[in-house]
């Protein structure tokens, strides 16, 4: 039991001792990504072999969560961030191991495991190196992949729950004004001023208050908010605590989707030890407050995570927003005041609160405070987690981070926001990141989805991709939403399909305006920007379906015809064997055809002759 | 007391009561679909917008749930609230283009057709909510829910079996402002919701007047022996 700044002290150092009297670390990450690439035949296969050599002693073998480099995974760092290694145990696993084991025993740098550039060539021995890795700011993700999340002593090693006991020994007020003018802003979506809903939730009439963490994720393809909570939940819980103490709750919820297991183990590992540890339930450091927490596990509905919604959801309800003209700090769960904020919000408290509301108000922008985590995706030559600090351009995420664009073909939008966010086409890269200029662009800052496209990608398609998913994830209580969202699927639809027709995209313009002025939750309010962000800065586009029946990507298959130039055509062989359908026939060096009655149109001949010979139009 | 205006006319209201409640008492003409005066309403249909405009600030909201707050100006006919309107309806009219409800009021407001291609599968049901809400409040059963999202959402009974607890009193037919609902009597049995009842003939007119299911349910809660309940009102 920790009661005291003392015990806490103790117990950070006993753990840094105990890990001091190893000779190597070696942190493999246990995240969801690299556990499906086999990391945990990893784990147990090296500390098998760490065993046969007798090195168990010597040798800690950790299992971390997730560093954001997913795609590379099983990834492996040694000690503190000494050398990264990628890919670990996919080609063979007991060859790697044994690998692994000449740097454990001799600290030999195994060339073939390292990461490599976006060059292909330039192989990086520590994270420090790794251009994806030094752009970055990591504060709210700086323990991810560091840790052991499922163990208490490690995260307090780290200086976890100081926040807590410095809290605790503030006034309330003083907090919420701390929060206030550090200048967070929720990460969830709106942007909102934690402090000033943290105010009103303090300020609200009713008893008990809740405190909620939205762990809904819905965003396909995001991944953020399960890493931070699957490789840092204390930092989570950290930060409710302190937020249940300012706003005068002593009952927090955390909301998971259900295909986040690994989150919900963690977490529920997590909060356990903090029970026992004394640090969740009541008398917190002796101080009169208590505090509990309980993991509500989600359905998984893109709209639970809509304020309202998640609210009915934990109630038992089905997950359909209300109409907020009554907020829910003042009315929310079971119609008490209730906070809601976004995991990764919360876990920017402690570091607020430990190092001051002056030193986040000093990274950002004069509207945009702190770092945000982004999930970099799509045609970039890098893809994972980044953080960086808000202010920086969206050129620098994408070509400095990302290391630009795939093939290095044309760079054309960056879709922001998730699935209701916008496309930003390339004259405005250099503009910041933040909430607000984001949103001036049409699209905005969601959770931190970031999806690169380049000039294969049709905009047109690209509007109709999210449309659809907004379609079947409108839960269908009104009427503009369920109705009208469809609507508009329909007609994108048709003008991918060739059908479209004059006058189409100033219906979809209006029809788009009664869906954003009518519908009842924010879902529907802002279900039209995917096409009015695609239509503002790609009209042209539009029209050429439209008008010329042409796809100027080549990707709605109706209007895209490939065809192999005869002049340029080397017959290098390249594009036949390729072809999912075998429709492309020629002998070695002679001009290859494509028979147009079978081919598919994937592109896939395009994207690999180097020739320049495939063409479509 | 609250003082705000109504296109323009100065009105007074109590705290918490809603912007249509005020309107129609004040002879203003709001259409709607899914408000009930006892059950209240969800805001799903969304015919009932109006503009509220609160110093520059203006925002377009539904009348049956916005709180009337002082100094307010609630505009029912701006350009706004027009095209809301009407798109709201257009849309439906796609929905249910065998409602004779949907076409009279789309007409009303000068939609006549529908640019979309029309729905054949949801029939009349403009997902109101007020069937459910009925039963489950007013008759005290539910029987009746909303299955699924987005465009494939429906009103169902559970599974879309012939609901266990359903009495047939067809409240939720009375209630359904687009006659969707289907409710036969026929040789002294009414179908509804797939659910047959055996309907009960009064002993003094001999007319069928309502199932045993339902009279018994009323004995049950209401300890009024069934004998009694047996009478039709007529004879009562
Ligand atoms: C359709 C929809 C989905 C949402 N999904 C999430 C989500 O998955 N996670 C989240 O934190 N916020 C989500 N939000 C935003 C929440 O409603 C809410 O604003 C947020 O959790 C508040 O926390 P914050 O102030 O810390 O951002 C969603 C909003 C909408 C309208
Ligand atoms: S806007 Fe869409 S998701 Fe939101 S309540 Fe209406 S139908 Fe449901
Ligand atoms: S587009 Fe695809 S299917 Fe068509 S010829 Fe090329 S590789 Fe084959
Ligand atoms: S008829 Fe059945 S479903 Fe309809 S209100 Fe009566 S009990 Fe409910
Ligand atoms: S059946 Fe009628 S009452 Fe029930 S939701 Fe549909 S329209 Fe409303
Ligand atoms: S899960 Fe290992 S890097 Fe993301
Ligand atoms: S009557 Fe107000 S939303 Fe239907």
């Amino acid at each position: 039991m920790i009661a005291s700044i003392e015990q806490l002290d103790g117990m950070a150092a006993e753990y840094k001792q105990k890990t001091g009297a190893y000779s190597k670390i070696v942190k493999i990450c246990c995240g969801t990504g690299c556990i499906s690439s086999g990391a945990l035949r990893v784990y147990e296969k090296l500390n098998e072999a760490i065993a046969a050599e007798r090195l168990t002693d010597k040798v800690l073998v950790k299992k971390t969560g997730c560093h954001g480099l997913c795609e590379r995974g099983p990834i492996i760092v040694f000690g503190d961030d000494e050398i990264l290694y990628q890919t670990v145990g996919k080609r063979n696993l007991d060859d790697d191991i044994r690998l692994l084991l000449k740097t454990v025993k001799d600290g030999t740098v195994v060339e073939n495991l390292l990461y490599k550039g976006e060059d292909k060539t330039k192989r990086h021995v520590s994270p420090r190196d790794i251009p994806f890795y030094a752009g970055q700011t990591r504060v709210v993700l700086a323990l991810n992949g560091v840790l052991d999340p499922e163990d208490i002593g490690e995260y307090i090693s780290f200086g976890g729950y100081r926040a807590v006991h410095k809290a605790l020994q503030m006034d309330p007020v003083q907090i919420i004004e701390w929060i206030q003018k550090s200048g967070l802003r929720g990460r969830g979506g709106g942007g909102f001023l934690t402090g000033t809903k943290w105010r009103s939730c303090r300020d609200a009439s009713g008893e008990p208050r809740y405190v909620i963490a939205n762990g809904d994720e819905g965003d396909p393809g995001a991944f953020m908010d399960r890493s931070l909570m699957e490789g840092n939940p204390h930092a989570v819980i950290e930060g409710m605590i302190i937020g249940g103490y300012a706003i005068g709750s002593n009952h927090g919820f955390i909301y998971v989707r259900d295909e986040y297991p690994l989150a919900v183990h963690r977490l529920s590992i997590a909060i356990e030890k903090a029970k026992e540890q004394g640090l969740l339930g009541a008398n917190i450091f002796n101080s009169g407050f208590g505090f509990d927490i309980k993991i509500y596990r989600g359905g998984g509905a893109f709209v639970c995570g809509e304020s309202t919604a998640l609210m009915s959801s934990i109630e038992g309800k089905t997950g359909e927003p209300r109409a907020k003209y009554i907020h829910t700090v003042e009315k929310g769960l079971w119609d008490k005041p209730s906070n809601l904020n976004n995991v990764e919000t919360w876990a920017c408290v402690p570091h607020i609160i430990n190092r001051g509301w002056e030193w986040f108000d000093s990274i950002g922008t004069p509207q945009s405070k702190g770092t945000k985590v982004f999930s970099l995706v799509g045609k970039v030559k890098n893809t994972g987690l980044v953080e960086v600090p808000m202010g920086i351009t969206l050129n620098e995420i994408i070509f400095k981070l990302g290391g630009g664009i795939q093939g290095d073909k044309r760079f054309k939008a960056v879709q922001t926001g998730g699935p209701s966010g916008g496309c930003i086409p390339g004259e405005y890269l250099d503009m910041p990141v933040d909430f607000d200029s984001l949103t001036k662009l049409g699209s905005m800052m969601g959770s931190g989805g970031m999806i690169v496209m380049d000039e294969r990608d049709c905009m047109v398609d690209v509007a109709r991709y999210f449309l659809k998913f907004l379609v079947d994830e409108s839960c269908g209580k009104c009427t503009p939403c369920r109705e009208g969202v469809r609507r508009m699927f329909e007609i994108v639809d048709n003008i991918c399909k060739g059908n479209g027709l004059k006058g189409d995209v100033e219906h979809l313009e209006e029809l788009a305006r009664a869906i954003q002025l009518g519908s009842l939750c924010a879902l529907g309010q802002s279900a039209p920007n995917p096409v009015l962000s695609t239509i503002k800065y790609f009209r042209d586009e539009y029209n050429i379906h439209i008008e010329q029946k042409r796809c100027p990507a080549g990707v709605c298959k109706a209007l895209t015809t490939f065809t192999i130039d005869p002049e340029k055509c080397t017959g290098c062989m390249r594009c036949a064997p390729e072809c999912p359908v075998a429709c492309i026939s020629g002998e070695k060096k002679k001009v290859h055809t494509i028979d147009r009655s079978k081919c598919i149109k994937c592109g896939t001949c395009y994207d690999v002759c180097r020739f320049g010979a495939v063409k479509y139009e | 007391m609250v003082e705000f205006t109504i296109n323009g006319k100065k009105v007074e209201a109590e705290k918490d009561e809603a912007i249509l409640d005020v309107a129609m008492r004040e002879g203003f003409d709001i259409p709607t679909l899914c408000y009930h005066d006892t059950l209240g309403s969800d805001g799903r249909c969304r015919l009932c917008v109006v503009e509220v405009r609160k110093g520059n600030r203006k925002r377009i909201v539904t009348s049956c749930l916005y709180p009337v707050e002082n100094g307010i100006e609630v505009l029912t006919e701006s350009p706004d609230v027009l095209l809301v309107r009407k798109t709201v309806l257009e849309l439906l009219l796609a929905r249910c283009p065998d409602s004779e409800v949907i076409r009279y009021i789309a007409k009303e407001h000068g939609v006549s057709n529908t640019r979309y291609a029309k729905d054949n599968d949801k029939g009349k049901c403009i997902l109101c909510n007020l069937c459910v809400k009925t039963c489950e409040f007013n008759v005290g059963v539910t029987a009746l829910g909303m299955s699924g999202k987005g465009p494939a959402k429906k009103v169902t009974t559970p599974y879309g079996e012939p609901s266990r607890v359903c009495i047939g009193c067809g409240a939720c037919v009375a209630i359904c402002p687009t006659g969707h609902i289907y409710m036969e009597d026929r040789d002294g049995v009414r179908m509804i919701w797939n659910k047959r009842f055996e309907l009960a003939r009064c002993p003094k007119c001999n007319r069928y007047h309502a199932p045993v299911e339902q009279l018994e349910f009323i004995a049950g809660k209401s300890g009024t022996p069934i004998e009694e309940l047996l009478i039709c009102p007529d004879c009562k």
